[in-house]
């Protein structure tokens, strides 16, 4: 499966808040749906999503069962200098993808 | 709640005329106290007994929802976002999920604008309430009514 | 479903339901709407957006196995057909197609199928498999923005009939013909949801309520167990039949894939 979509604006100016949309493939099983024979489907959820920018966390979120599948998460940052921007999903079951994006700042 | 839907799926057609003028849905009165009681466990478990004021959070969701399996969700705090002044974090909560968390979202100076979007899954027609903590310690909140519909011929568990 | 409760619900919907569905034209191309247009603002956005619709998760899917070598022939789609933006444009918009060697209709999934196991020499992808929703989905896209176009020929004519008779016809438990509903009482509601045109512009797309991407299919499957009829199968030839009439009742109207849907 794609892991993920990330969107990054390629190049930004020193200083400019950029926008971040991010969408992870993931069903995100709550743990309360039942299969037709009433059995509970086990939750099955990412647990974490965290942003860094050359290294440094910039944007975290805690997720719980409440959350959509296949989530999209959307965020700013300050375009600090040119780099890396990194996104690490990780969640039950081993579940971790990272995605990177880099960026150009003048 | 699944012996709810299982309920709308065999009486699809037949319920169509009472589900038409009654289409909130409706969890047992028990079970909403109940969770009710767990959203102010959560709350209180990030806020303290520190005062929440209303205000300055701009909690916004679409007000009758298509389907609450995906609903989108943003929150902007209004906040100059520098090191001495800024938005911490953002808590989402919700009254009627089974479960009262829904997300926490830690920020900083670095992210400009004390702004996020998600999406989320919601139960039922209900309050979502989102909590913003400042970096001087002070907690600010702002709430959301929703209608959730069902979608009227459910197929849970149908490939 | 009691006595009480039927007599409640025919009341409710009025003689319309008694009498046989007027078997009266299709809906006139001006006034074809997308279910698109029945949706809430906010999942139009979902869909718009390519970057946060979750049916791109699909088509990179799909696009990844295009280029991807299988079964004893070791070939990819791309060794026959090159890149798919050129070779799969407009082939969605008019699937599905007439089958020479089946003699009669086939879909798109069949059509990828028939490739995996005559060409490929692999074996076929099961319905609804993530492969499978990954490959129609990239095939499909590459459809999106051009009209549908299902052109109708002595061949494939009788499979159309069998098709429009079977959306007029009263099925399940709930004796409901799909036109009393999709061709008569579209624009209005049941149980709060909107009652659309039924078109499949958007196929394979998002659900919300599945939180994933399905085929035609797969939602007329819960389309049959609404009314409590028994689903066909996956691949029936009655299931063809019908993609293939609503297909062509939809001609004209945009591909929409991958869209969203609730």
């Amino acid at each position: 499966m794609a892991r993920a979509i990330v969107n990054v604006p390629a190049r930004a100016k020193r200083g400019e808040i950029i926008e971040i949309k991010t969408l992870a493939a993931h069903p995100v099983e709550t743990g309360f749906r039942r299969t037709q024979l009433g059995e509970l489907i086990p939750r099955d959820i990412i647990r974490r999503f965290v942003c860094t920018y050359n290294g440094a966390e910039v944007f975290r979120v805690d997720l719980h069962p409440a959350v959509a599948a296949n989530p999209l998460i959307a965020f700013t940052t300050v375009a600090t200098e040119s780099g890396t921007i990194a996104f690490q999903w990780a969640g039950d079951n081993g579940y971790a993808v990272t995605e990177t994006a880099s960026i150009r700042v003048e | 709640m699944t012996t709810r839907r299982e309920f709308l799926v065999l009486a699809c057609g037949a319920a169509s005329v009472a589900a038409a003028t009654k289409v909130r849905a409706q969890i047992d009165p028990n079970q909403q106290a109940l969770r009710k009681a767990a959203m102010q466990e959560a709350l209180r478990r990030v806020v303290g007994d520190a005062p929440v004021r209303r205000g300055r959070v701009k909690l916004e969701l679409p007000p009758l929802i298509d389907n609450g399996n995906s609903v989108p969700l943003s929150v902007a705090v209004e906040s100059p976002m520098t090191p001495s002044d800024h938005v911490k974090a953002i808590h989402v909560f919700t009254e009627k999920n089974p479960l009262p968390d829904v997300v926490s979202a830690y920020l900083g100076p670095r992210a400009g604008r004390a702004r996020m979007s998600i999406r989320v899954r919601l139960a039922d027609t209900q309050t979502v309430l989102a909590i913003a903590q400042l970096s001087d310690g002070s907690f600010w909140s702002d709430s959301a009514e929703v209608v959730v519909t069902l979608s009227a011929c459910l197929e849970e568990g149908l490939i | 479903m009691t006595t009480r409760a039927a007599r409640l619900f025919l009341a409710v919907s009025a003689a319309r339901l008694f009498v046989e569905p007027a078997a009266a034209g299709e809906i006139p191309l001006p006034e074809r709407r997308s279910s698109y247009e029945f949706m809430s603002r906010e999942t139009r956005a979902m869909q718009d957006d390519d970057t946060g619709n979750p049916g791109t998760l699909w088509v990179l899917d799909g696009e990844a196995l295009w280029k991807r070598k299988a079964g004893a022939a070791d070939r990819a789609c791309s060794d026959c057909h090159g890149d798919a933006r050129e070779s799969m444009k407009a082939v969605a918009a008019r699937y599905p197609a007439f089958d020479p060697a089946r003699g009669r209709p086939v879909n798109l999934e069949q059509r990828i199928n028939a490739c995996r196991v005559g060409r490929q020499k692999a074996p076929a992808l099961a319905y609804e498999s993530k492969d499978l929703l990954g490959l129609t989905a990239y095939v499909a896209r590459q459809s999106r923005g051009l009209p549908i176009a299902i052109a109708i020929d002595g061949r494939t004519r009788p499979f159309l009939e069998a098709g429009r008779e079977r959306f007029f016809r009263r099925q399940g438990q709930l004796n409901l013909a799909c036109a009393q509903c999709h061709d008569d009482l579209w624009s209005g509601k049941l149980a709060g949801s909107p009652i659309t045109q039924a078109h499949p512009t958007g196929y394979p797309l998002y659900r919300l309520e599945w939180q994933g991407l399905g085929s035609l299919e797969r939602r007329l499957r819960g389309c049959l167990v609404g009314i409590r009829a028994e689903p066909y199968a996956y691949g029936a030839p009655e299931f063809v039949d019908l993609e293939l009439y609503l297909m062509w009742r939809a001609n004209g109207m945009k591909i929409e894939t991958p869209a969203v849907r609730p």
